[in-house]
């Protein structure tokens, strides 16, 4: 293709734009643009980065908090407060349809992705999480996918050397074409010390530093914009190509450039590579820029819109202060990596593109970025029949099974409850010394800010049956987990990222699961005062084969950090010693609604979500942070996945010992064991607390139960042997490694 | 006793080695760069973990080449402490400074857990001084650690006592069940056979913080430092 030949609509429809979209390009240019232009515009208002289809909804979110020092939008991650001089840098993203057709590197270079967008703010990355979607784990395909994602998060994230601290892996057949994968990375500044995407002083030269730039990954923005399909596996070769080595090499570079004064700026180069790097920088900066094309360092011969395009792993654009660029080459120089000057910021608000000097594209930078030029459209949406029907449900219709052990037993074996060590072990979660978790864990990740009183705590969640089932509720249920998570870890909740994965934004159906999350979503983000820093949104998660379309859940996933504000707050979820009391923070109900054993030991899959009341979750959460400040809780565990029967036997995996406990009589004792009614922890206390506990607990009237005691490794359920946690340890350890590798 | 610690491209457990032997031991420690020659005077020289030129080709294959490697060969034979863990372990097998050579796991998976070792050399100042009837919990992460020597290596070693750890239970029971990666032997780590170059898979350094609630790593240096026999 002639980057200079004059575009068609034809083209234009190819690249994902629709006419409308091509006639107001023709009208912000006052001319038809050329092949190269018409390439910018169609990455650049792709959803994947214009956020055209969501950003009305987006900006509905709650942005401000105390601890904000940037807010969403305005860099390539959120900027948190902690204390001590320091921020914390976090973010999720989405890589799910290249990691559908070609799991190793789809995964791999997710994790390069967000990384980058960590470490170009000037923040050193010291923690990853995942969060990991899959069909059935029975299925052929499930098993490649799973082993291809995470051998590619794997040996990405083992060699750049940042440790995964946590994550979730879910099983389910509607992830079975299209999985999901999303990775979080935080990371450390100084405050005052980060770097900004912008770009500013007319005559300041901009760099390219990192890889040479090759065809991999070109048109991946609109590839991750288009619903997968069976001609989906054509499009491997949008599918970038990850070097783990060239990224930590990058990182080393970058905190020693971040140590220097002659950055203006910079940005990473993920979706749409150049092209989205200085339209960004440009509109951000109100500077225009010249690139010279030719002077890019390519690894083979290109075309100038491929090198515009191509989405080259581990690069970024830099904008130097004039004068100081010898400081920037030298520093290059010294980790091996290339660095050329390709370009210089202008007067006005023009980008040109240049090929051996003649100007082969020209275009306002503002008229291509999301809050510019970029569309914004209002969709429609309706709600769709199954919502009403699932509420419909209700226990009585589902009889009690009599040998409630043997289910218990079979619980501990289903894939979305059993460990899921098998994959994780593949990760290095130790690197770096941070992990605090990795001898005694705790619900949420920790991680040690050494030098500081401080740690930091970080959850991923999402509960996507619940939020498939009512999406406004499920969606506050999964920030109320996440959140849940961090203060059963010792941490006060601080602020949010999402990686919003839906369907296609044009079915109405889908686009109300998507108002009822973020509207789900801002609630409880209101109430735990955690502000939406920034994420991502992958619209189009679904598959199309014949005349069959099938979305995935809805599955908006939270990630959350909060802060330990000091280190003897650290809660751990194990049993610490036999004869601690086993209380429930919460209530006891009778709700089996979309439980893992209502699908799963009775095939029920048409349910609304349990039990959840947003103002009762706080109140819950709010006890237990004073409970361990006032130190009287040898142990902390939420309930979730499995209900209250897997919360006391993770308990028990992680030290060993057992638990005897008297289920309350007034309820179906099924319910009670496998329910996932929201907002209920489980906390040990020792005898000598027995009398404080209770009467911190009497202070707020939240609802609290003694369920047992802890024992020496035995269980027992109303005073009926039921075995020893080893037996279930055995079971539990194993299940999925063995479907997997079956 | 001064530690200078290489920084290889793509080494990624030098800073956490530095922490440990500078912040928590409070040795004098330097960071060694690769391109450099002069090893600043240290006492002992540390290669740590990471995947030094992303271990491309075979890990440590590349990094054997590094200018300051020529120096630390020098050092280790006019008789200069070394120890290398994990990828500084595949780099001293690579450098021929260590015997035997490491393979991909028998899984073909990177592993990354807590497990236990023995310590089995009485005579190596690294586990000289612990107790060689229980194992140690020291964590493992890598993907070639697969311990491989010939026979005749393998009698070598045990002649000379130059097995330092071998995968053992907690109780340090040495046996096929907790051979996390089909070592020879359980292998986990060895010395050359004049006792000051010491190479071992398994990360001391990420046991060794009482932040983190476990500090048998710590045990090991003591010990190494405590027979260290400094001019």
């Amino acid at each position: 293709m002639n980057s200079t030949a004059v575009a068609t609509l034809d083209q234009a429809q190819e690249m994902g734009l629709r006419p409308e979209e091509f006639d107001k390009i023709k009208e912000i240019l006052g001319r038809t643009p050329n092949y190269l232009e018409l390439s910018v515009y169609g990455v650049m208002w792709s959803e994947h980065c214009s956020y055209k289809n969501s950003i009305v909804w987006l900006k509905k979110l709650p942005k401000k908090g105390p601890h904000m020092l940037v807010e969403a939008g305005e860099e390539n991650a959120g900027l948190v407060d902690i204390g001590d001089g320091l921020a914390c840098c976090f973010k999720i993203e989405s890589h799910n349809h290249p990691s559908a057709v070609e799991p190793y590197q789809g995964a791999a270079t997710g994790v390069g992705g967000i990384n980058r967008d960590i470490f170009t703010m000037g923040a050193r990355p010291i923690a990853q999480l995942n969060s990991l979607r899959f069909g059935k784990p029975t299925e052929d395909r499930t098993k490649w996918l799973v082993k291809g994602v995470s051998k590619g998060i794997g040996d990405y994230g083992n060699a750049f050397g940042i440790p995964i601290v946590g994550g979730e892996v879910y099983f389910d057949e509607c992830y079975h074409q299209n999985p999901l994968v999303n990775a979080f990375s935080a990371g450390i500044v100084e405050v005052g010390k980060e770097i900004s995407a912008t770009s500013s002083g007319v005559g300041n030269p901009v760099f390219i530093v990192g890889s040479a730039t090759g065809k991999d990954g070109i048109h991946g923005a609109s590839f991750a914009s288009k619903d997968l399909d069976e001609d989906s596996s054509e499009d491997i070769p949008s599918v970038q190509v990850g070097d783990p080595f060239q990224e930590k090499l990058l990182l080393e570079a970058t905190m020693e450039l971040a140590t220097t004064d002659a950055v203006i700026g910079m940005q990473d180069m993920g979706a749409a590579g150049i092209t989205c790097s200085s339209c960004e920088m440009s509109a951000s900066g109100e500077h225009g820029m010249d690139i010279w094309l030719d002077k890019v360092p390519l690894r083979q011969n290109m075309e100038p819109w491929e090198i515009l395009l191509s989405e080259s792993q581990e690069r970024m654009l830099i904008v130097v202060e004039k004068g100081k660029e010898q400081k920037v080459l030298d520093i290059f120089d010294k980790w091996d990596l290339e660095c050329e000057e390709i370009g210089v910021v202008t007067q006005g608000g023009t980008v040109n593109y240049y090929w051996d000097g003649e100007l082969v594209g020209s275009l306002p930078a503002e008229s291509a970025v999301l809050g510019g030029g970029a569309p914004v459209y209002h969709r429609e949406w309706s709600e769709p029949a199954y919502y009403q029907e699932y509420k419909k449900f209700h226990i009585s219709t589902v009889e009690e099974p009599a040998d409630l052990k043997a289910v218990a037993t079979k619980m501990v074996a289903l894939p979305n409850i059993a460990s899921k060590r098998f994959i994780y072990e593949q990760y290095d979660s130790m690197v770096g010394t941070r992990n605090m978790g990795t001898n005694d864990p705790s619900d949420a990740g920790v991680v040690n800010i050494k030098g500081t009183d401080k740690a930091l705590a970080m959850s991923v969640d999402c509960n996507s049956r619940f939020v498939n089932a009512d999406p406004e509720v499920g969606c506050a249920m999964a920030v109320s987990e996440a959140a849940r998570n961090i203060t059963c870890s010792g941490g006060i909740p601080s602020a949010v990222t999402n990686c919003l994965n839906f369907g296609n934004p044009y079915n109405p159906e889908v686009y109300w699961q998507f108002v009822g999350s973020i509207k789900g979503m801002s609630a409880a983000c209101e109430k735990f005062e955690t502000p939406v820093t920034g994420g991502n949104v992958s619209f189009y998660n679904q598959t199309q084969i014949g005349d069959k379309i099938e979305p995935v859940f809805p599955t908006p996933t939270i990630g959350m950090i909060g802060v330990v504000e000091d280190k003897k707050f650290i809660t751990t979820l194990s049993y610490k010693t036999k004869g601690d009391l086993i209380f429930m923070i919460g209530a006891n109900r009778e709700d089996i609604s979309s439980s893992q054993y209502l699908v799963n030991i009775h095939g029920i899959t048409n349910s609304s979500t349990p039990h959840f009341d947003l103002e009762e979750e706080y109140a819950n959460q709010r006890q237990v942070q004073m409970l361990i400040r006032e130190g009287v809780l040898n142990s902390a565990h939420d309930l979730s996945e499995g209900g209250l029967w897997v919360g006391l036997l993770e308990k028990g995996f992680a030290s060993g010992l057992g638990f005897d406990i008297t289920l309350p009589a007034e309820f179906r004792k099924d319910a009670v064991l496998f329910g996932e009614a929201a907002s209920r922890i489980l906390v040990t206390v020792s005898e000598e607390n027995k009398d404080k506990f209770i009467d911190l607990m009497m202070l707020n009237g939240c609802d609290f139960d003694l369920m047992g005691h802890v024992t020496k490794g035995g269980i027992r359920v109303d005073d009926e042997d039921w075995g020893s946690v080893s037996d279930y340890q055995e079971i539990y350890d194993n299940a999925l490694g063995a479907i997997l590798s079956a | 006793m001064k530690f200078g610690v290489i920084t290889f491209p793509g080494s990624n457990c030098d800073q956490d080695m530095i922490y440990v032997l500078g912040t928590i031991m409070g040795h004098e420690t330097v960071n060694l760069w690769h391109k450099d020659t002069d090893l600043q005077g240290v006492d002992c020289v540390v290669l740590p973990g990471g995947f030094s030129y992303g271990d491309y080709l075979r890990s440590g294959a590349i990094a054997k080449m590094s200018p300051i490697m020529g120096s630390v060969v020098e050092f280790a034979n006019n008789g200069g402490y070394v120890l290398g863990v994990c990828n500084g372990f595949q780099i001293l097998t690579e450098s021929g400074l260590l015997p035997g050579a490491l393979r991909h796991n028998d899984s073909h998976k990177f592993i990354c857990k807590n497990v236990f070792i023995k310590p089995v050399s009485k005579s190596a100042g690294i586990s000289a001084d612990l107790d060689h009837t229980r194992g140690y919990k020291i964590p493992i992460a890598h993907g070639e650690g697969n311990y491989y020597c010939s026979q005749e290596t393998l009698a070598e070693l045990k002649a000379n006592d130059q097995i330092l750890f071998q995968y053992s239970t907690a109780e340090g029971e040495v046996g096929p069940a907790v051979n996390p990666n089909g070592a020879i032997e359980n292998i986990a780590g060895v010395s050359n056979a004049a006792k000051n170059v010491f190479g071992m898979m398994p990360h001391p350094e990420r046991a060794a913080d009482a932040e983190l609630k476990n500090e048998d790593g710590l045990e090991l240096f003591k010990s190494m430092i405590a027979h260290m026999v400094v001019a």
